[in-house]
């Protein structure tokens, strides 16, 4: 809302706040936070001049200037100057505004007589741009093109509302009257104690009667009215040609509204400073009387913007015997336009549906100023006013009178009581608010007071409909008095249990993986169909407004999303790279929700809070990790080290066993990576990730090199498998005895499978088993390949015997070789 | 060396007789060879010639059990004493050597660190993580718990639950991401805001909590406007809480970010999930340009309405709720100017800061 300052001052003494940042610095105290200062900063003398003849002088750089006589007053020594100006597109004859030596024009630019061209240029005649007046307007102003002609030496400052200036504030959506003068200058008061005149207490309501009027709703949103109150009131004999006095036509333009005609200028005006949404007729033009009522399928409408609209039912339309004339709180028709020649208006103002307006304003994507007004809601007690102010205006500049004819419907409801123990906002706010404080607070912003007892009782005034609730007049007392006196204590919160297990464990995983090596990023959670379909062979879940059309999914993986960083790393010269990223990816819902939601004020039942949990789809918390180039750079003294599957398999390893679980690899293909190097990880059977080389395909068409080595772990589900309290075992102090044997077995099988049958060969006094070569070639016959195992054996009591070591040891082989075929190699 | 290994011996006279001069001969000769002596090495070798089986001392030790038994006392004293000097000579000398063989050693051993390779690679998290964690922390250290929730919501517990009318124009298609259909009401929520609903459905009265997390809008990504960011919202419900509980829980945790002499301030502002509604400005004494007022977050009191979707008697029950941008907190607490470097997953940016934010 842009205030104009002079405009404020009717209602509020500014007292010693001049500028616009005084006014904003007062009014953020309140809640109506500063945006911005507009017009002002410039100095006379700048006078309406007379060009009174010219010569135009090519120059030697191409230009051409004009060399002027301007008088610039009635008589003296200095009433004729001589003037160089750049612009032509000015007449002899025209009146113009004429910046003197010693004027100062926005910016900072001062105006001094000096010599340019060959001549002595005695001030400047200036365009709309250098006084502040428009961007847009590189020529001269012609002051005939606004429809001005003042006496020559017109002070144009006070002409042209030069030295006018506003306080920009931006209004939070429960203030809608805040978007009014009257509203502003209210809060003014309220923020210095300052004086406040009500404009509405100038204005005497005038009624007209005899028009036939009709509020229908067939089809009201959640129950309520589309139309509260309507109100027509005519004005006849008016010139609607007349011209619009530059006080009014300044404070617009300052407000942001552009003139238009003495008509809509004055609803304008009439709205800006009350905040009743007004909207003029002409009566000639109307056929028969006037209907408030919901669309029907299929009707049409042309706006004042000229576009033809196709109505919705839900539109609540202003219509007379021809059909629809207006959406109501929206946008006026086209075909009752007012136009110079009308002689008689019929003004409307009424009261809507906030909700009804909003969608109509949304759905037509029709965001006007009235529509602003209406969703925020207006002020039921002030249609007749702003009638009457608006019929007056008429009447003053337009010269026309009341017709008498008019109508009003009126539905509005009184408000409720709103009852508040005394003690309550000491209790909700902290500060010992004396009741003197409350109620003078409550009255100042225009409520109804009364005490009965320990209990306040107030009625909010007709302006805030924000208010409904004793929480509501807290704030209203809280913030008046001032939100600095509130003091500052620390509440004790009970004895808490810190992090939990779950999030430890997200803390402990990440700390790892960047000791690692890994660097963390954070990625979008957007891929396309095709990414999710590549790593998880499944479509994800669809966006209905996603920002870029071909990421319209929500990953199923954190992969993609790891791939696209890394080639953008890559293409910024960063060839060897350790990422991981840990995040949600989006799975599938249990079930749909319903398509009506529970109300929003009351617990719903355990069955509905279910159903709506049920709606929501599975997002476990993964880690995913990607690598490519060298994990260690080749460099004097170090031998390089290629970043790919082995150091997956170690940050595997590491965020399996920091939950306190163990796995085991299961080798198998894996949508997205190179099918001969990948494997499942398992944890107590269960699936939990993967880890192996990215598909070279992917690689390849994402501008990575051919070896990257990628994994990606379910947290949730690891964590959720890991035992939650480790039991110590004992530690033996008995002697080990180790065996090293080397199996033939066939190439397909994994090494994994065969420890896995060693192991469960071996029995209990097997403790550990580690694979130590895999040989293929010379001495090999094709096809097969040579795992040697290093074999550690311990008893709980006894320091074991050669034999027992290896009947163990021939027990591991014998299961190797009965469920793989596998033959102990003779070295 | 050579002469020394084989000419020991000839040089120190083995001696036959066993007499007082013969003993200071040997000893004399001895302790000459000895000094002669020029680093550990020759040391070793001699060590046999000077001090060993064969050495002229040991051989007139030798010679005394072929001694009257009446002049074996005196000459096993005369031997006695003679060794115990060129032991005690032969020692200091290997000290005095071992040290000068320890100092080449040492320098021998020399590298130029500046110049060593470093193998370990070196991970850095991302600052926004790391800032979540480090708030999360304060509040910890204040008792309070973390909560978390799901990103993609059901409508209900990111709009309907906290106060926002059906018709709120923040529910509309221009901020907020749905899920197709969108009668489905699955929306990627706005705010943490509805693991604050969560929070109060779920855990036992009273509720102190930070809900840290991912959120999106359905803003383009600019220098400092991204769909996708992060917040804390904390959120305390208990028996006579007030805003001032409110104001000295943020006062507290503007000081632990910004340092001691920071301040806050409150305006009046609106939320549909808090009456009275403020924003909350943190005066940050090391900001880049000096010391200033910036605005950092929203807070305010717990709306009634809020308190009754999760059942709870507005009546009984009060509490206070406030929140933050952390990529906000970030731009302004570390000098972070534009918003793109923390979603372009740009390694250099994270390894800036490592491990500490």
């Amino acid at each position: 809302m842009k205030v104009p300052l002079s405009w404020l001052a009717e209602f509020v003494d500014l007292g010693e706040n001049k500028t616009p940042q005084d006014v904003m610095a007062q009014l953020v105290r309140v809640g109506l936070e500063e945006e911005g200062a507009h017009g002002g900063g410039l100095k006379g003398p700048i006078v309406v001049g007379e060009v009174l003849e010219f010569v135009e002088e090519p120059q030697a750089n191409g230009k051409t200037i004009r060399w002027c006589q301007v008088r610039v007053s009635s008589s003296g020594a200095d009433a004729v100057r001589g003037v160089v100006c750049g612009a032509r597109n000015f007449f002899v004859g025209d009146k113009v505004v004429v910046t003197l030596p010693g004027a100062e024009l926005p910016g900072g630019f001062q105006i001094a007589a000096r010599k340019t061209y060959g001549h002595v240029s005695d001030g400047m005649i200036a365009s709309s741009r250098e006084l502040g007046l428009s961007d847009e307007h590189e020529g001269i102003l012609r002051l005939s093109e606004i429809g001005l002609d003042p006496e020559v030496g017109t002070d144009a400052i006070k002409l042209l509302g030069l030295d006018e200036s506003a306080a920009e504030v931006n209004v939070t959506p429960d203030r809608g009257y805040a978007l009014s003068i009257r509203g502003v200058a209210r809060e003014f008061s309220h923020a210095t104690g300052h004086a406040f005149t009500d404009p509405i207490s100038k204005v005497s309501p005038q009624n007209g009667t005899g028009f036939a009027l009709k509020v229908l709703d067939s089809a009201p949103i959640h129950q309520t009215p589309g139309c509260a109150r309507f109100l027509l009131l005519g004005v006849e004999g008016i010139n609607a040609s007349a011209q619009v006095p530059d006080w009014m036509r300044n404070r617009l333009k300052l407000a942001g509204m552009r003139s238009i005609s003495i008509a809509v200028d004055i609803t304008n005006y009439v709205m800006l400073e009350l905040g009743q949404p007004l909207h003029a007729y002409d009566v000639s033009k109307l056929t028969g009387g006037i209907t408030v009522r919901r669309a029907t399928a299929g009707e049409k409408l042309e706006t004042l913007d000229g576009k033809v609209r196709l109505l919705d039912q839900e539109d609540l339309l202003i219509s007379d015997e021809s059909g629809p004339i207006g959406i109501a709180g929206v946008m006026g028709g086209a075909s009752t336009e007012v136009t110079d020649s009308t002689t008689s208006v019929m003004l409307e103002a009424a009261v809507f549906d906030p909700i009804s307006i909003a969608r109509s304003a949304r759905r037509h994507k029709l965001p006007s100023e009235a529509s602003k007004r209406f969703e925020r809601g207006v002020d039921p007690e002030l249609a007749p006013f702003a009638a009457a102010r608006a019929a007056q205006l008429l009447i003053e500049l337009a010269g026309g009178k009341l017709s008498g004819v008019g109508a009003e419907f009126n539905e509005v409801t009184k408000r409720p009581g709103i009852a508040m123990e005394l003690s309550f906002p000491e209790r909700h706010v902290g500060v010992a608010y004396s009741q003197a404080e409350i109620v003078s607070s409550l009255e100042a912003i225009g409520a109804q007071v009364e005490i009965k007892g320990d209990v306040l009782h107030a009625v909010a005034p007709s302006w805030r409909p924000d208010i409904t609730h004793k929480t509501d007049l807290v704030e209203e007392v809280a913030r008046l008095v001032g939100y600095d006196k509130i003091p500052a204590t620390i509440p004790v919160a009970p004895p808490g249990r810190g992090f939990t297990p779950r999030q430890q464990y997200r803390r402990r995983v990440l700390a790892a993986m960047t000791g690692a090596g890994f660097v963390e990023v954070l990625n979008y959670p957007f891929v396309s169909g095709q990414e999710n379909q590549s790593f998880s062979g499944a479509s994800g879940i669809e966006l209905e407004n996603p920002i870029q059309s071909e990421r319209s999914q929500l990953r199923r993986s954190l992969l993609p999303g790891l791939i696209q960083a890394a080639s953008r790393n890559l293409s910024r010269g960063f060839a060897n790279l350790a990422l991981i990223e840990e995040g949600s990816v989006f799975l599938d819902a249990k079930s749909q929700g319903p398509k009506v939601l529970p109300v929003g004020n009351q617990r719903p039942s355990v069955e509905t809070l279910q159903i709506l949990n049920d709606s929501i789809p599975a997002q476990p918390r993964q880690l995913a990790g990607l690598a490519l180039g060298e994990w260690i750079e080749a460099k004097l003294g170090v031998t390089g080290v290629s970043a790919g599957y082995p150091q997956m398999l170690d940050a595997v390893a590491q965020a399996v066993s920091l939950a306190g679980a163990s796995y085991e690899l299961v080798q198998t293909e894996i949508p997205g990576l190179h099918p001969g190097r990948a494997a499942k990880v398992l944890v107590s059977g269960e699936v939990v990730g993967h880890v192996g080389e990215l598909h070279p395909d992917l690689a390849l068409v994402n501008h990575l090199p051919r070896r990257v080595g990628v994994f990606e772990l379910n947290l949730d589900k690891i964590f959720a498998l890991a035992p939650d309290l480790v039991l110590a075992g004992e530690v033996n102090p008995m002697p080990a005895a180790t065996q090293d044997i080397s199996l033939l077995v066939d190439q397909s099988v994994p090494a994994a499978v065969i420890a896995k049958s060693l192991i469960s060969g071996a029995g209990e006094l097997l403790e550990d088993l580690q694979l130590t070569d895999d040989y293929r070639g010379q001495g090999i016959s094709e096809g097969q390949k040579s795992l040697t195992f290093a074999l550690r054996f311990r008893a709980k009591d006894r320091t074991l015997t050669q034999a027992e070591v290896t009947v163990a040891r021939d027990a591991a082989v014998l299961m190797a070789a009965e469920q793989h075929g596998a033959e102990l190699r003779s070295l | 060396m050579l002469f020394l290994r084989t000419g020991i011996a000839k040089l120190v006279r083995v001696p036959s007789l066993l007499n007082a001069q013969t003993v200071a001969l040997a000893l004399s000769e001895s302790l000459a060879e000895l000094s002669k002596v020029q680093n550990a090495a020759e040391l070793r070798s001699a060590k046999g010639q000077l001090v060993g089986e064969n050495s002229a001392i040991s051989r007139l030790n030798s010679l005394i059990k072929d001694l009257p038994s009446n002049e074996k006392a005196e000459a096993g004293k005369l031997v006695g004493a003679a060794r115990a000097e060129l032991m005690a000579a032969f020692e200091s000398k290997a000290t005095e050597l071992e040290a000068v063989e320890s100092v080449a050693l040492l320098a021998a051993e020399t590298v130029d660190l500046t110049a060593a390779p470093q193998i370990l690679r070196r991970g850095a998290r991302h600052p926004l993580s790391l800032l979540m964690d480090q708030v999360s922390e304060v509040f910890v250290g204040m008792g309070w718990e973390i909560a978390d929730g799901p990103e993609l919501e059901n409508e209900w517990f990111n709009f309907d639950a906290l106060n926002f009318h059906p018709d709120h124009p923040a529910r509309a298609m221009q901020d907020t991401f749905f899920v197709a259909p969108v009668d489905a009401h699955l929306l990627l929520r706005t705010h943490t805001s509805p693991v604050q609903v969560r929070s109060l459905l779920d855990r036992e009265l009273p509720v102190y909590v930070l809900c840290p997390g991912r959120v999106f809008r359905t803003d383009e990504l600019d220098a400092t406007h991204t769909p996708v960011f992060h917040q804390v919202e904390g959120l305390a419900i208990d028996k006579g809480l007030t805003m001032a509980d409110l104001r000295g829980t943020l006062e507290h945790f503007a000081r632990v970010m910004f340092g001691p002499e920071a301040q806050i301030r409150l305006r009046p502002s609106f939320f549909p999930f808090t009456e009275p509604s403020a924003e909350l400005d943190v005066w940050h004494p090391a900001a880049k340009g000096g010391p200033r007022w910036v605005e950092w977050g929203g807070c305010g009191m717990v709306n009634p309405n809020v308190l009754l979707a999760a059942g709870i008697d507005p009546e009984v029950y009060s509490g206070f709720a406030f929140g933050m941008g952390i990529e906000r907190t970030l731009m302004f607490r570390n000098g972070v100017t534009d918003m793109r470097d923390m979603v372009e997953a740009d390694v250099r940016f994270s390894e800036q800061f490592g491990s500490v934010i």
